[in-house]
């Protein structure tokens, strides 16, 4: 009896361990995404500078009533430049409207950028000393939430959207969930 | 022996000036708040919310830019009049309990806070069963040496 405890305690917590370092293993590749507690919430309330119009704000009550992925984004952001094509393609596909947040950048550097480069945004907002991305819980760029027409934050998607990440994440919760909001204002 | 003394307490001067050295190296100059109690309050504050970028660091620690933008944030709620508990529920708000290097002891952090007792008692039963056990086969070698002595 004493022998059969003395293997099996031993075999036990051996177990135990496999078990609880398999579960960290498959998590593993997701450690880096920290959920959002916004996910469920009401997007934060915002009224700033227009990037691309002097003069003129961009606020988050003008956006309610209709869908917009609100994605953060700066010119010194490498992984944002591989992200650009991506948003092109979003505009071009006339799916969701995008929302952008400039994220503490040169206004002069992000105008040529577009320029240069074609501008994906519906409308962008600057945020030149980081403030706005603190209330949206931005850890890093780019970053984009999901916003529906009740101005609730559906989703947030961290690092650049590939065309897998649209057909996957995005695209599946903008069309389920938009079905029944245009369904109920038609 | 002595030069054994001399080596570990060359390894822990060693340790000690490497320690010292990195905390040097990564000190983030300090923000001054004008009232020395609210100096204190932002130290504890900022010590205790978590980088999010370089996720081992304290935000008082990091040097990366959105550490300087959250340290300004406390720094703004705090002359604004804001609570301890009010600034920390703010932050939460945005990033989750994940920033809090000491997070509250609620249902979904009751895992992270029980599972090291439970560890500890584990050990303890274990670690006394152990000793009872070598103290009772010591208690019978001291009889069998009175026995030899008598």
């Amino acid at each position: 009896m004493s022998r059969v405890t003395r293997f099996a305690i031993p075999l036990a917590l051996f177990a135990l361990l496999v078990v609880v370092l398999a579960i960290g293993i498959r998590q593993s590749p997701e450690k880096d995404l920290i959920p959002s507690p916004l996910i469920g919430k009401p997007a934060p309330d915002f009224s700033l500078p227009s990037l691309t119009e002097p003069g003129q704000r961009v606020s988050s009550s003008q956006l309610r009533g209709h869908w917009y992925l609100f994605n953060v984004w700066g010119t010194w952001c490498y992984a944002c430049r591989m992200e650009h094509s991506m948003l092109l393609k979003i505009k071009q596909m006339g799916a969701v409207p995008l929302v952008g947040l400039d994220w503490k950048d040169d206004r002069q550097d992000a105008l040529s950028f577009l320029k240069e480069q074609g501008d994906p945004y519906a409308t962008i907002a600057v945020d030149h000393d980081g403030t706005e991305a603190i209330m949206w819980g931005v850890y890093g760029a780019p970053e984009s939430f999901l916003v529906n027409p009740q101005g609730i934050v559906v989703y947030k998607f961290i690092g650049p959207i590939t065309q897998q990440d649209w057909d996957q994440h995005i695209l599946p919760r903008l069309s389920t969930s938009a079905a029944p909001a245009a369904a109920a204002s038609s | 022996m002595m030069t054994l003394r001399a080596a570990s307490l060359f390894i822990v001067a060693l340790m000690a000036s490497l320690l010292l050295a990195s905390s040097a190296a990564y000190a983030i100059a300090p923000e001054r708040m004008p009232t020395p109690q609210l100096e204190a309050r932002y130290l504890a504050l900022i010590h205790g919310f978590r980088c999010m970028q370089c996720q081992d660091e304290s935000l008082a620690d990091s040097p990366v830019n959105l550490a300087a933008d959250m340290r300004r944030e406390i720094r703004d709620m705090l002359l604004a009049g804001k609570s301890d508990q009010q600034i920390r529920d703010f932050m939460v708000s945005r990033y989750g309990y994940f920033i809090l290097f000491k997070p509250p002891f609620v249902l979904k952090t009751a895992w992270l806070w029980l599972t090291p007792g439970v560890i500890l008692l584990i050990g303890v039963i274990m670690a006394l069963r152990i000793i009872r056990k070598r103290a009772a086969l010591a208690a019978t070698d001291v009889e069998d040496n009175d026995l030899m002595d008598a």
